[in-house]
This record gives C-alpha cells, sequence and structure tokens, in this order.
C-alpha cells in the first residue's frame, strides 16, 4: 500500500515537475508538436523519454528504498536494532504479584550477540534477558529461573502494566509480546516497513550475486552457459520450427489438398499452449536437449506455419497476374513475387515465435533441466536464494527484450518496403 | 500481321445460392497490329472480365480468343498487362521491375541493358533507375509499370484502367505518353476506361458495353488517336467533333445506368 502511493506520487509529481514545470525547456517544433488534436490520434503520442527515464529510475528507488539498499537515499524505517526491555507481571498461586523485566537485544540475522547480564532482584520474578535476529521472534520462559514457575501456578497477567489473557498480544515500545497459550511469552521486535532480503534482497546483492556467479558459476555451469544452453535451445527449436513451418505455409497457402489436408491439424495445435505439452515432451524425449528442443519445434512450428500462410494469401493477386503476364513460371513466381511478398508476415511470425520460445525454454528448464537460465532461478529458489532468483528474471527480461529488438533491426534491413506499399 | 480475334465469348458462372451470372454474352471482335481498342462501359458491363479473360486468367465458358491463331489458354509473355496499380514489386528497384519479363525468360543483362535503359528514357525515370518503386509518385510508378510491360515486347498490351487511380494533371500526361508510346512502338493495345474523354482520346476504335448481360452495345472508329499523336490533347479536346461524341456517349452510358436502376427497383417491388 505504501510502495504503491509512493509510486503514485512520483508518477504525478514528476509529471507535474517535467511536464509543466519544465515545459518551456522542452519545447519542441517539429511537425507534430503543432498538432492540436493529440487525444485520439496515435501517431501524435511519441514516448516522453523522460518519463521512461523517471519510470525506471523509481523502481530502483522504491525497491532500494524498501530493502534498505545503499543506493536509495531514502530508506523506509528498518527493524529495529540494538537492546529493548518490556516488563511483566506474574502472579503467584496465592495472588501476590511481582513486576519483573526481560532485556532483549536485537541483532541482525545471521549475526550472533551476548546475552545481556541480568542481575538478580527481589521477589519472587526474576528479570529474564534473550537474544532475537531483526524480523523473527523468539520466545520468553519467564519462570526458567524463578522461584516459584508456571508448573507452581504462577502465570502471567499483565505485559507492561496491561492485563493479558493467553493468546492476547500487548504492543510495547520494543515490538510485540503475546502471552501463549502454554503461558510463555513471545517476543517480536518492531519489523520496520523494510523486507526481508529472503523476500527481496537489495538491488546490490542481486548485481554483487550476479557478478560471483558471472565469476564461478552456479549449479556446476558458469552463467554464460546456463544462458547460452537456454539460448541455444530457443534458436534450434525456432530454426527447426520455421525450416519445416514456412515450407508448409506456403504449401498450405499455394494447394487447395495441402490447405484441407492440413487445416484441422495446424487450427487444432495452434490454440495448444506449448507449456502443455511439456509433460508429453517429457514422457516421449526425457529431460535433455532432444525433449527441449522437440517442445520448441512445436512452439515454433504453428506460429510460423500461419504466418507463411498469411503471408501467400497477403500477396495482391495484380503482382502475381502481372508476373504471369511477364512470362515467368510457378517457381520463379514463387521465388521472385510470393516468397518476398510474404516476407514481412514471417518476420512477424519469427518474433512472435521467438518470444513465444524464450517463455517456453524457461518454463521448460524451470520443470526439469540440468542447465538453463530457468533452471538456475528454479534451484535457487528451493535454497530460497532469492537474490539469484531476481537476478534470473532481469537477465531473462533482458534477453528477450534484445532478442525482440534484433529481429526488429533485421526486418528493417530486410524489408525495408514494410508498410510502405 | 498479327491478329487477336474474340470469337463469340461467353461467361457464366454460379453463385453459391444456386442463381448464377452471365457476366459476358456472344462477345466478338477481331483485332489487328497496331489497333488502339478503347472500351467502355458502366460497372458490371464486364470489361475486366473480358480483359481477364484475354489475359488468360479466367477461362470463357463458351468461345475462344485466338492470338496470330493460336488459341489463348492461360497466361503468357505475349500479352502483357498493365493493371490499376499495386502490381508493381516493391522489393525491386525500378530497373529491376522494368527488366523482370527478360530476366524471367533468361536473358543475360547485356541482351536486355539496352532495350531497358532505352525505356527508361522514354518513360523520363532513366534517373530514378535505382531507386525503389514505393519511393516513386503514383503517375512515376505507373510509367514502371508501362516500362516493365513494354521490355517483354508483347504483341499485345491490356491495359486495366492504368490511369484510374492518378489525379488529373498526371493523367493527361500519362495518356500523352500512351499514345506516344503506341505509335513508336506499333504495339495493339487494349484498354479499360472509366472516363469518357480517356476512351475517346485512346480509342482509335472505341466499344461501348452494356450490362446484365455484358455485352457489346456499340463500336466506335475515332479520329482522337492519331490527332493526339499530332497534337496537344487539350486542343483534340476542344474539337466540336470529340464534345458532340462526348455527349452521345455519355448520354448512351446514363440510360444504360437508369435501365439498371429501373430494373433493380422493379426486382425490390
Amino acid at each position: 500500500m505504501i510502495a504503491l502511493s509512493v509510486y503514485l506520487a512520483i508518477f504525478i509529481g514528476s509529471f507535474v515537475l517535467i511536464r509543466i514545470g519544465l515545459r518551456r525547456w522542452r519545447a519542441r517544433h517539429d511537425f507534430t508538436s503543432l498538432k492540436t488534436v493529440t487525444f485520439g490520434d496515435e501517431s501524435a503520442v511519441r514516448p516522453d523519454r523522460a518519463a521512461s527515464i523517471i519510470s525506471v529510475v523509481t523502481i530502483f528507488l522504491i525497491w532500494g528504498a524498501f530493502t534498505g539498499s545503499k543506493w536509495a537515499p531514502v530508506h523506509v524505517p528498518g527493524p529495529f536494532l540494538g537492546d529493548t526491555q518490556f516488563t511483566f507481571t506474574v502472579e503467584a498461586p496465592d495472588g501476590t504479584r511481582d513486576d519483573a523485566t526481560v532485556f532483549a537485544r536485537v541483532q541482525p540475522v545471521g549475526e550472533s550477540a551476548a546475552t545481556p547480564d541480568v542481575p538478580p532482584n527481589a521477589g519472587f520474578a526474576q528479570d529474564d534477558a534473550v537474544t532475537v535476529a531483526a524480523m523473527r521472534s523468539s520466545l520468553v520462559i519467564w519462570d526458567e529461573n524463578d522461584a516459584i514457575n508456571r508448573t507452581d501456578g504462577a502465570r502471567v497477567v499483565a505485559v507492561e502494566g496491561q492485563a493479558v489473557a493467553p493468546g492476547a498480544t500487548v504492543n510495547t515500545q520494543a515490538g510485540d509480546v503475546t502471552l501463549t497459550a502454554r503461558g510463555t511469552l513471545n517476543f517480536a521486535p518492531a519489523k520496520g516497513m523494510q523486507m526481508e532480503p529472503i523476500w527481496l534482497p537489495a538491488p546490490e546483492t542481486v548485481l554483487a550475486r550476479a557478478g560471483e556467479i558471472a565469476a564461478t558459476g552456479y549449479q556446476n555451469f558458469t552463467l554464460w552457459e546456463h544462458l547460452g544452453w537456454s539460448l541455444y535451445r530457443v534458436i534450434a527449436g525456432f530454426a527447426l520450427g520455421a525450416l519445416v513451418g514456412i515450407p508448409l505455409g506456403y504449401a498450405m497457402g499455394l494447394s487447395d489438398w495441402f490447405r484441407g489436408w492440413f487445416d484441422p491439424i495446424v487450427e487444432f495445435m495452434r490454440p495448444v499452449p506449448p507449456l502443455a505439452l511439456i509433460p508429453l515432451v517429457i514422457i516421449w524425449a526425457g529431460i535433455g536437449e532432444a525433449g527441449k528442443i522437440i517442445l520448441l519445434f512445436l512452439a515454433a512450428l504453428w506460429i510460423m506455419t500461419i504466418a507463411a500462410r498469411s503471408g501467400v494469401s497477403g500477396v495482391a493477386i495484380a503482382k502475381v497476374h502481372a508476373a504471369y503476364s511477364l512470362g515467368a513460371s510457378k517457381w520463379q513466381i514463387l521465388r521472385h513475387v510470393i516468397v518476398p511478398n510474404s516476407l514481412p508476415e514471417i518476420f512477424t511470425g519469427a518474433r512472435v515465435a521467438m518470444g513465444v520460445c524464450w517463455g517456453t525454454v524457461v518454463a521448460a528448464e524451470l520443470v526439469a533441466a540440468e542447465k538453463g537460465a530457468g533452471m538456475m532461478i528454479m534451484v535457487a529458489s528451493r535454497f530460497q536464494l532469492t537474490d539469484v532468483v531476481i537476478m534470473g528474471i532481469i537477465l531473462i527480461g533482458i534477453i528477450g527484450y534484445a532478442i525482440d529488438i534484433l529481429m526488429r533491426i533485421a526486418e528493417k534491413w530486410l524489408v525495408p518496403w514494410k508498410g510502405r506499399i | 500481321m498479327s491478329t487477336l480475334s474474340i470469337e463469340n465469348i461467353s461467361m457464366r458462372f454460379d453463385l453459391p445460392n444456386g442463381s448464377h451470372v452471365q457476366a459476358l454474352q456472344d462477345v466478338g471482335l477481331t483485332l489487328n497490329t497496331g489497333e488502339l481498342l478503347s472500351i467502355l462501359g458502366p460497372s458490371g458491363c464486364g470489361k475486366t472480365t473480358l480483359l481477364n479473360i484475354l489475359a488468360g486468367f479466367l477461362a470463357p465458358t463458351q468461345g475462344q480468343i485466338t492470338l496470330n491463331g493460336a488459341r489463348v489458354n492461360g497466361p503468357g509473355a505475349e500479352r502483357g498487362m498493365v493493371f490499376q496499380q499495386g502490381a508493381l514489386f516493391e522489393w525491386m528497384s525500378v530497373r529491376d521491375n522494368v527488366s523482370f519479363g527478360p530476366r524471367m525468360a533468361g536473358q543475360r543483362e547485356a541482351q536486355w541493358k539496352g532495350t531497358v535503359d532505352h525505356l527508361l528514357d522514354v518513360v523520363g525515370l532513366r534517373d530514378f533507375k535505382d531507386k525503389s518503386v514505393y519511393e516513386l509518385s503514383g503517375g512515376m510508378q505507373q510509367r514502371v509499370a508501362l516500362a516493365r510491360c513494354l521490355a517483354n515486347e508483347p504483341d499485345v498490351i491490356l491495359m486495366d484502367e492504368p490511369l484510374g487511380a492518378l489525379d488529373a494533371l498526371t493523367r493527361e500526361k500519362m495518356q500523352g505518353l500512351v499514345l506516344k508510346l503506341w505509335k513508336e512502338t506499333g504495339k495493339t493495345i487494349i484498354l479499360i476506361t472509366h472516363s469518357v474523354e480517356e476512351a475517346l482520346l485512346l480509342g482509335e476504335r472505341l466499344l461501348v458495353m452494356a450490362p446484365r448481360p455484358g455485352r457489346i452495345h456499340r463500336e466506335y472508329h475515332l479520329p482522337f488517336a492519331e490527332m493526339g499523336v499530332q497534337q496537344d490533347l487539350r486542343s483534340v479536346k476542344k474539337h466540336p467533333e470529340f464534345a458532340a461524341r462526348r455527349e452521345e456517349i455519355l448520354s448512351m452510358i446514363w440510360d444504360m445506368e437508369e435501365e439498371i436502376m429501373g430494373r433493380s427497383a422493379e426486382a425490390t417491388a
């Protein structure tokens, strides 16, 4: 809730500041800037790059602020660390009451600290000492050192002067103190608002972990081997899918018989998500490379088939007629008219197929693999290595994005006439 | 002497609802080499169907087409076609478009280079030969289409409203170019148009077709194409006979349109 409101505040604040405050310095004088109707004119909507930069910075800032990162200039309150204390009141069976104090020492997770010394005091209830890791809680067996203990019938009746019943919680300055059903006290020091590293590590931890894994590897393979194997599977599966799918799509676009024969198969397989095929592929081909590549082949095949088919049907009939009238043979028409004309559609299909393949390979590796980006994050999650998981997700995202950008560059280079016909 | 003869062509096909369409009925015509024929008629009179049959893209249900005695059976390089638009190959340069026919026929560059360069000169696109066709204006694209068709040296050139998508000024210039090419190359040209003026200017012979079923309504032999070769097209249009013919044909087509309207009104009533 707090993170969301901070996010909204930054969104609105930076909008006001940049769009209204800096309007004069950002004025542009190109044609689009003269359009008065921009609401509804998609071509007049250009991404504001300042917003993009602030957006990314904001994500890291909020991430840092809620994880106590060194990179973030401000943090939300962290967990309490140091010494604290609270009092409780014990009632003996005869009705006499005595107060005692619990001295608590809260140290960061994973560090050990000496239990504070407690001098003996008068009365039957003795003071107690306890060490707690930040964001954890600890049971206080308050009667261990007392003259009259729970087996004798003593019980806690109040904490910090507030009466408590078993199961009730008292919020003290030091943290939450709960009287358990068995009569002991459970002390949970104030947690603050930061996330524990086990849920969300700080960005610098993730970066450090990335450096460490890049240098020393993870689970018997280097980082580059993990990513490289995932990429290799995607490229091999996609290449096979394109190799079969494109000719099949052409055949379906050029022949009644092929169209009739493969239409039911393609239309049936298209809506089956590749992830649903993972169990079957594992049964048939095991969890090795063959199974992965078969899965990705199937993921790419139908997309490429449909792209090639619609590429053929997208050829303006006038072009085909013109080529026939110029004396071209069927083969020449395929090579010089149909193939180039279907390239834009095939590229669109290839971009979709690469995206689907990348998603599918990660999912397949999550299920079973010896190496690969998906396997890396799956294994890390079993060991609660959240930093590795987050690093893996970020790298998977970056690679997926890079693949799409490369495909777009290739498309611009190979199909310069796209959208200009 | 090459002759294109259209021998009593009829074309009739079934519709999914069980009825049928008589697109053409008993269309017959003979054309000699170097004749320029324009075909005019209201929409639905089957003129594009006729042209597609001539090109070999459609098969007639009766009758046949022969060119130089040989029966037309499918498309062929001896019958070139110029389309209204969108028939150029965007993935090729202007030069590759124009040389497409010779290249498909297996000619080497040395064999077609002269013709192609000459044609690019004639249509005024010498400086644009390495450009992509999508970089050209509509009028330039149609000039590429004309040059591409001529480079293949067909016996007959079929034009399906080749100037229909151009603006009035470009269209007038292109009409002059078509006449010039006709005279220079001596090709037989059949041109379909919606514009009465264009049909008069670009038709030594002019065929007015009537719809439902598509048939030849009337044929004219006109002097304007010859006149247009020698003088400015605008002065041809000022000729009193030109104006008279235009009025005559316009009212003829108006009558046909009204008849169709009346018929469909009856059908709905």
